[in-house]
């Protein structure tokens, strides 16, 4: 009867890890409602197929290895939302279904599983996908005439500021009615989710605050010295996958670093590493990329970001 | 020599957590003595340090206060009688640290003084809190080690070594711990409240030893009537009572320190190293009673408390009872009583023998249910950072942890392993539910035999 462990003994009364999967789907709710008003079946559709897929594809690796099956830990719906979110509306359903395998499979299990990971499982489906259907995923793909919704017959902002120098409004672009890959229309409700995020401690706000100051800063000198003059700071920030990528996709805990200076140093070369991709890179878009770049870093990060410990490091015993 | 300058805190320490505080099952419950009990079993050991040989032989009489045994060790302290009565054979017990430990059982005589008595004597006794000149450090010092005073806030150590003062280490400032960060715990809480006047002549006796004239005692904001009531009777002589903040683990030495007096303890040292001797409030008292009455340490406060005990309660017991008779003088365990915990539920240890005794570093009992203890399945670490955000001490606890399980002990000693006290604030907080205090306490017990084995860079 009596039961014996070691302390502390006070458990269960802070948050589990599936608690904090849970929060990001519920941060997720405004970008898939946006989503769904702006792209209608499309974006039903694609989220469907791809949480559908990523749950399948963890249900089957982890039988595969003899595990039981961690559904319950709710990463894998995170990372098949997120994946949908990341990808343009008109991407055909196979795409979707290779992207959440990869995701999982080469993301996430052969690592070990959840915790494991260097990779954002998410960004290497996306990744995935884009390099082997560049012409499903590119900027075509965006851009459809004839299907009724107003807002998928322009490019996506970026593309068409840096190919044709036209620039969107910002409100457009903020609220989200221009058009974009299903999660990054609207900058606003990426905004209403994050900021829950990081209210809640499950997403860490100095990896998002890093990302703007950088791309804030860069941003505003590329504009001073004209690359691509027409694209203002704001429209930096507001376009493109930036607040999106910059709440939910930095923020995995999984893939980035532990410390709070990791962490900005983390978002601050995030930022970076997406202004230089859209600055002076063919791809319009750079977050995906500079993700998994930051990603890669992450274990040097937390090897140079080590605290020194209140009262100074342990003193090296003397021999005697 | 450095010179600090005196009261440089801010009253708090950086990180740390704020789990339920739970006091409200015992805070308002005045301190009630046990009745005698039939017979006490008291440990050899019973501190830090090394254990006593015992100076009595089966069926002796004795008389409350003498001497049980002792050691000529000087990290150690005697042990005493807690009542009158005749020594049974000697037997063997778990100490709730798991030591295995012979104690000396004493079957009590029916005209034995009860702790009711030596409560009575405690809070009635008219303290003095001036004309402490006649006692000299010396004198103090040794009274207190012939009365085996430890440290009563949970660590056990000989009080006597604080005490005992060293040219080489100047000390500036005697620090009263009466913080009780445990969630749970109310004996220091209703000590202060009920035995405050013994509280500040054993303080000022201390200060005499270590010669010192400033004295502080540093009380969580969660304790306003024991903060009033120290300041009412320490009024007029000197004492300082500082309020800190609620937050676990302020009780902590490496806490409690820098929040009353802005200095940072190094790593490996003891406040010592920074001018600063910190002891417990229940150990002031006991040491009052020591130089003041030269009654030696046989009884404490304890709390009896959680939801797994039907009536919560401060007692007042005699050393050497077991939990058991303590926890049936509450009214038993309930129903659903899944875990006993000596000491608080954040560094305490659970007992699976209720027959163990209580010894002097005993703090409290603390039962949980199944309802308190409902934990989920532990996954992998997912990195979150959470640990290292609520570390006192800034370590990276996952790091130490995974390191301490496997076994990289280079990994581990570039994240300091050894600096963690084991304070639980990192398992606490995990959502992942990782047993990391746990997995430090291994690799600190085996790092520093891969040193000695030259195994290690
Ligand atoms: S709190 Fe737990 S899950 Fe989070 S980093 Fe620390 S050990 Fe890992
Ligand atoms: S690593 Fe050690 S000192 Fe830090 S929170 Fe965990 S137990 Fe406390």
């Amino acid at each position: 009867m009596i039961h014996v462990s070691p302390s502390p003994h006070y458990p269960g009364k802070s948050r589990t890890s599936s608690m904090m999967m849970r929060d990001v789907l519920i941060a997720l709710i405004p970008c898939v409602l946006m989503a769904v008003y702006v792209f209608r079946s499309h974006a039903v559709f694609q989220i469907a197929v791809c949480v559908a897929s990523c749950l399948a594809s963890e249900a089957i690796f982890s039988l595969m290895r003899g595990k039981k099956i961690p559904l319950r830990d709710g990463s894998a719906a995170v990372t098949g939302v997120i994946l949908a979110l990341s990808l343009p509306w008109s991407a055909p359903w196979y795409v979707g279904v290779i992207g959440s395998f990869v995701a999982i499979g080469i993301g996430k299990i052969i690592y070990g599983g959840l915790g494991q990971n260097v990779f954002n499982p998410a960004m290497v489906g996306r990744a995935f996908v884009m390099i082997n259907f560049p012409v499903a995923l590119g900027a075509s793909a965006y851009v459809s005439s004839g299907t009724g919704i107003h807002i998928i017959t322009q490019a996506t902002p970026l593309t068409a500021a840096k190919l044709t120098a036209q620039v969107s409004g910002l409100w457009p672009l903020f609220l989200g009615t221009c058009n974009g890959s299903l999660g990054e229309v609207s900058a606003l409700a990426c905004l209403i989710g994050g900021l829950y995020l990081c209210f809640r401690r499950t997403a860490s706000w100095e990896i998002p605050a890093g990302i703007f100051l950088s791309v804030i800063i860069l941003g505003g000198v590329a504009n001073m010295v004209s690359i691509h003059k027409q694209i203002t700071v704001l429209h930096h920030l507001f376009s493109g996958a930036l607040f999106f990528g910059a709440f939910f996709i930095a923020t995995d805990p999984v893939t980035s670093p532990l410390t709070p200076l990791g962490k900005w140093i983390f978002g601050i070369g995030l930022g970076f590493f997406i202004m230089m991709i859209r600055l002076f890179s063919g791809y319009p878009e750079g977050v995906m990329f500079a993700v998994l770049l930051m990603n890669g870093c992450v274990p040097i990060i937390n090897r140079y970001t080590i605290p020194v410990p209140v009262g100074g490091p342990v003193p090296e015993k003397k021999v005697s | 020599m450095i010179t600090h300058n005196i009261k440089a805190g801010r009253g708090d320490f950086k990180r740390g957590i704020h789990p339920p505080a739970q006091k409200q099952l015992s805070k308002d419950n005045p301190v009630v003595p046990l009745p005698l009990p039939q017979k006490v079993s008291v440990p050899v050991l019973q501190h830090t340090g090394a254990p006593c040989d015992s100076k009595v032989k089966p069926r002796q009489k004795v008389t409350l206060g003498e001497l049980l045994g002792e050691s000529t060790a000087f990290i150690s302290a005697p042990i005493h009688a807690p009542v009158k009565g005749t020594v049974a054979m000697p037997a063997m017990t778990t100490l709730p640290n798991g030591r295995h430990m012979a104690c000396i059982p004493i079957q009590s005589d029916s005209d034995s003084p009860d702790p009711k008595h030596v409560w009575d004597d405690l809070i009635s006794f008219s303290w003095p809190k001036a004309g402490l000149d006649s006692y000299e450090a010396v004198t103090i010092v040794e009274d207190v080690k012939k009365a085996g005073i430890v440290g009563l806030g949970g660590a056990a150590f000989p009080t006597h070594v604080k005490l005992t003062w060293n040219e080489k280490k100047p000390v500036d400032v005697l620090l009263i711990n009466g913080c009780e960060c445990e969630p749970y715990l109310t004996n220091d809480d209703r000590l202060m409240m009920e035995a405050s006047s013994s509280i500040v002549t054993g303080a000022l006796l201390a200060a005499r030893a270590v010669k010192v004239k400033t004295i502080m005692v540093a009380i969580e904001d969660n304790k306003p009537e024991s903060i009033r009531k120290m300041r009412e009777t320490a009024d007029g002589t000197g004492i300082q009572i500082i309020p800190v903040h609620t937050k676990y683990p302020m009780g902590g030495e490496r806490q409690v320190v820098p929040a009353v007096l802005g200095r940072e303890v190094p790593t490996g040292g003891l406040p010592l190293d920074v001018g600063v001797v910190v002891i417990n409030v229940g150990t002031a008292s006991s040491i009052a009673c020591a130089v003041i009455k030269k009654q030696p340490l046989t009884h404490r406060v304890i709390t009896v408390t959680g939801r797994g005990v039907k009536q919560p309660n401060n007692l007042f017991v005699p050393i050497g009872i077991s939990y058991k008779e303590a926890i049936d003088f509450c009214g038993g365990l309930t129903q659903d009583a899944k875990r006993v915990i000596s000491g608080g539920p954040m560094m305490g240890f659970t007992i699976g023998d209720l027959e163990t005794p209580i010894t002097k570093g005993t703090s409290g009992v603390v039962v949980l249910t199944e309802q308190d203890l409902k934990d989920s399945d532990e996954l992998n670490c997912i990195r979150c950072g959470r640990c290292v955000d609520v570390c006192p001490l800034n370590l990276v606890p996952t790091k130490i942890a995974l390191s301490s399980k496997y076994r990289d002990w280079s990994q581990a000693k570039r994240h300091h392993l050894m600096a963690c006290c084991e304070c639980g604030c990192c398992a606490y907080i995990c959502p992942s539910q990782i047993p990391l205090v746990q997995l430090i306490r291994l690799g600190k017990s085996l790092l520093p035999k891969e040193e000695k084995k030259g195994s290690l860079p």
